[in-house]
């Protein structure tokens, strides 16, 4: 192997890190460490200007690994890296050290140890620089089919987004028929069409369009594979079918919460919005007062969200209730009324303007259900009122379905403390799982109306098309890698990888740990588990972990 | 010994790339400041430290070391961090058979929004270690002893039988193994502990024998154990192949390493 030549470059990030840190000391400290053969400070190392140093050093000086102590590589490592490649240095042969986030900004007072500390930051950055390995990313061909599993709302759009773009989808539906909870309603707020309407042309649609193949009353019994080549096993009713997809849509929605021995709740007198919905539905709701209990069973210790699309609905179906019945006396208890946006605002304006009575509760006083009447004390009166009633009506938040763990399991994705389904990250990726090539929308995710869950839905919608678009995805060389000859078949990693990405198959040689290296997202579980040592984490490993393990006394010395 | 006043503990952390790491940059952002004693090495997920890593940090004379990775149930790779906590947890467990406080250990959960949390967590963890003092404090030993301990430690987690545990711990005690029985925590935990305690020992004993052969009583002096514990170990190390009889002194046969693991 050719020499390692070494450039550090060190940031300032104008005072960031210039203001509490000896830079241009610890550019000449990094001088003074071994393989290193260029440093420099810059004022901004990631500025056109710094980039382009870096560049140029990389051809002067014959760099052939380069070492950045500035901010944090969660940020920055993608640019600097490309930096590396367009210089022609594989880009895994680059080393970032965090002298900002993790140094100047956290040790503001001392200036002496945090540059001292710094030293050893970038001590132990050239030392594992010394020991990276160039790596390739390998292309993987994507099957150009999506899995769609839940035909509701947001299912079913997603569904046909991706066939308007001529991809094929299999729709897997559990119950007997498209439309998900929208069957269950009645109107929609806050336009008040008809839900079955909705249910009705979208089912059209789908009907008609050849590049959708719907299955109802279907589950997904096994999922297996990665991006662009997952086998997915659909049971149906006694038959099981087996489809290849190269992504995968998770709209499986959400229930309503079933508000079992709380206010009376018994389906007659004391009912919950989606059972008011049916009455109105069929005609047959017959009550002159009503009194609605809004954020039954949520926004307590149990349940600490708001379902957000509770107090919309409870306007909805006032309102339709003032409109059957004009003489009707509806009273809404509530905690904080939530109706965001401009839109749901003035709902809510309209909705008194109607005569609905609102009273405001607080979760220390809740009402009481009794012979008859409710009690409540209303926070703003100061008061205690009794309210007789025909019937009650409990708002009850969304909850996860019970399987959506299974489910989640299956895809190896995770769902959050209350069951919905988790996204790779809140702002960024919204509507990605951290697992590529799987993709939420709707209420699995998080209650969601209607116009939400559509969006959302557009949006997996196309985040899923990029990959069937591309053809082919590149997947990160952080992977396992298995000694064959070390390796005693023991299968102790294929019981540990979250991923199932490495598992024991037959050889030449025996049993053996084959890594698929699609599959293998590179948490490194299993290498530092292996009983043998066998396993090997590119990019992370053994090595260069243990290079970084500096005492600082030898640092300082 | 005696705990200098002016003492400043040397602190290594392993942080998950999405969780712990963030946590720890967004202290930075919002300037939440601590002590500088800790530097900061990057994995992608807590579950790539292997103990053996953490035990070499000691090793090589660190006086603490962290291990934070996301939440339980936030794993970026699911259940990255069940790994770590069961891997840490019985790690500290073998620090206490060397005889070191395992509060120099620590392994906890920090998410990429709790960066005062993160601030906090540390300061205080300086703080512990900066009562305990430098490492070795709390024993009465030469460092090169202390060394060796370590390293048998290190050298009994680089082995089989204890990573084996480790890694079907989950299986054994929440499904069942294979004669379909279920182990209950505490079962697993006292098997554990006996686990390390003893490949601790059998390790302390090969370390000891060198390129000698020793009778059980002379190991039993050298390492500071009962000799019916000592002989124990060593038919146990003969049964692995790691010692063989070479010869016999009086009535006591002498043994010898021979190459092994």
């Amino acid at each position: 192997m050719s020499e390692v030549r070494v450039g550090v470059f060190v940031c300032h990030c104008g005072t960031n890190i210039g203001g509490f840190l000896d830079v241009p000391g610890l550019a000449k400290y990094a001088l003074s460490l071994p393989h290193v053969v260029f440093s420099q400070d810059n004022l901004y190392t990631c500025s056109e200007a710094g980039l382009t140093e870096i560049k140029n050093a990389i051809a002067k000086k014959k760099l052939n690994r380069v070492v950045v102590a500035s901010c944090t590589p969660r940020t920055h490592e993608p640019l600097f890296r490309s930096t590396c490649k367009e210089a022609g240095l594989n880009p895994y042969l680059f080393q970032f050290v965090n002298i900002r986030d993790q140094c100047s900004w956290v040790h503001m007072q001392d200036r002496e140890r945090a540059t001292e500390k710094a030293k050893a930051l970038i001590r132990m950055g050239v030392a594992r620089a010394v020991l990276l390995r160039p790596l390739e990313e390998t292309e993987v061909e994507v099957n150009p089919c999506a899995l769609v599993i839940g035909g509701g709302i947001a299912g079913m759009t997603s569904a046909l987004s991706l066939a308007n773009l001529d991809f094929e989808v299999k729709l897997v539906e559990k119950e007997n028929r498209l439309g998900g909870t929208l069957n269950s309603l009645y109107k929609l707020y806050p336009t008040h069409e008809e839900a079955s309407k909705l249910v009705q042309s979208k089912t059209e649609e789908i009907e008609k369009n050849s590049k959708i193949e719907v299955l109802t009353s279907s589950e997904v019994k096994e999922v297996k594979g990665f991006i662009g080549n997952y086998d997915v096993t659909v049971r149906q009713g006694e038959k099981e079918r087996l489809f290849k997809v190269g992504v995968i849509i998770v709209a499986t929605g959400a229930e309503t919460l079933k508000p079992a021995g709380m206010y009376g709740y018994d389906g007659e007198t004391v009912i919950t919005q989606m059972e008011l919905e049916r009455m109105l539905k069929e005609g047959k709701f017959d009550a002159d007062t009503v009194v609605m209990i809004q954020c039954v069973g949520a926004r307590n210790e149990k349940r600490v969200y708001c379902s957000k699309v509770c107090c919309p609905t409870a306007l909805k179906n006032a309102m339709l209730i003032k409109e059957a019945n004009p003489d009707a006396q509806v009273f809404v208890l509530y905690r904080d009324m939530v109706t965001h946006g401009t839109k749901y605002e003035d709902y809510y304006g309209k909705a008194r303007e109607t005569g609905i009575t609102f009273i405001k509760y607080s979760p220390e006083r809740q009402p009481v259900v009794e012979n008859g009447s409710v009690r409540v004390y209303d926070e703003l009166l100061d008061e205690e009122l009794s309210l007789p009633y025909d019937l009650v009506v409990l708002s009850t938040p969304m909850v996860a379905h019970n399987d959506s763990a299974d489910l989640a399991q299956k895809l190896k994705v995770p769902v959050d403390e209350y069951g919905f389904f988790l996204e790779a990250h809140v702002k960024l990726r919204p509507v990605d799982f951290a697992t590529d090539g799987i993709y939420m929308c709707g209420c699995a995710h998080w209650p969601a109306n209607v116009g939400e869950s559509v969006s959302q839905a557009y949006g997996a919608a196309s985040r899923a098309s990029i990959p069937l678009s591309v053809g082919h995805v590149k997947t990160e060389p952080l992977i396992a890698v298995v000694d064959e000859d070390e390796c005693s078949g023991c299968g102790l990693c294929e019981l540990t990888c979250p991923f199932k990405a490495i598992r024991i198959e037959e050889t030449e040689k025996g049993r053996k740990a084959k890594v698929i290296a699609a599959s293998c997202k590179g948490c490194g579980a299993c290498g530092a588990g292996c009983p043998e040592k066998a396993i090997t984490m590119q990019h992370f490993t053994d090595k260069q972990l243990l290079a970084q393990v500096i005492p600082l006394a030898e640092v300082i010395s | 010994m005696i705990l200098q006043e002016s003492f400043e503990p040397d602190i290594l952390g392993f942080l998950c790339n999405w969780c712990s790491y963030a946590g720890a940059d967004l202290a930075g952002v919002s300037r939440f400041q601590y002590p500088p004693n800790l530097r900061i090495i990057r994995v992608m997920c807590s579950a790539r430290v292997d103990p053996t890593i953490v035990l070499e940090a000691f090793i090589r004379g660190l006086d603490g070391v962290m291990v934070l990775g996301c939440h339980p149930g936030d794993c970026h790779y699911m259940t990255g961090n069940y790994y770590t906590e069961r891997r840490i947890k019985t790690t500290k467990k073998v620090l206490k058979s060397v005889e070191l406080s395992p509060e120099r250990l620590l392994v906890d959960w920090v998410s990429a929004s709790e960066g005062e949390r993160f601030a906090t967590l540390v300061t205080d963890f300086i703080g512990r270690v900066r009562k305990l003092g430098p490492l070795g404090n709390e024993i009465d030993l030469e460092p090169q002893q202390l060394k060796t301990r370590l390293t048998a430690a290190k050298e009994a987690f680089a082995q089989q039988r204890i990573r084996w545990l480790v890694g079907r711990e989950r299986e054994l005690v929440e499904d069942k193994n294979v004669f379909g029985d279920k182990v209950s925590q505490e079962e697993f935990d006292q098997l554990m502990l006996q686990t390390v305690e003893k490949e601790f020992a059998k390790r302390r004993i090969l370390l000891s024998m060198g390129g000698d052969s020793f009778s059980v009583r002379e190991i039993a002096q050298t390492v500071g154990a009962s000799p019916k514990e000592v002989l124990r170990n060593i038919v146990s190390l003969e049964r692995d192949g790691l010692v063989s009889v070479v010869g016999i002194e009086g009535n006591s046969p002498k043994y010898r390493k021979t190459g092994g693991r």
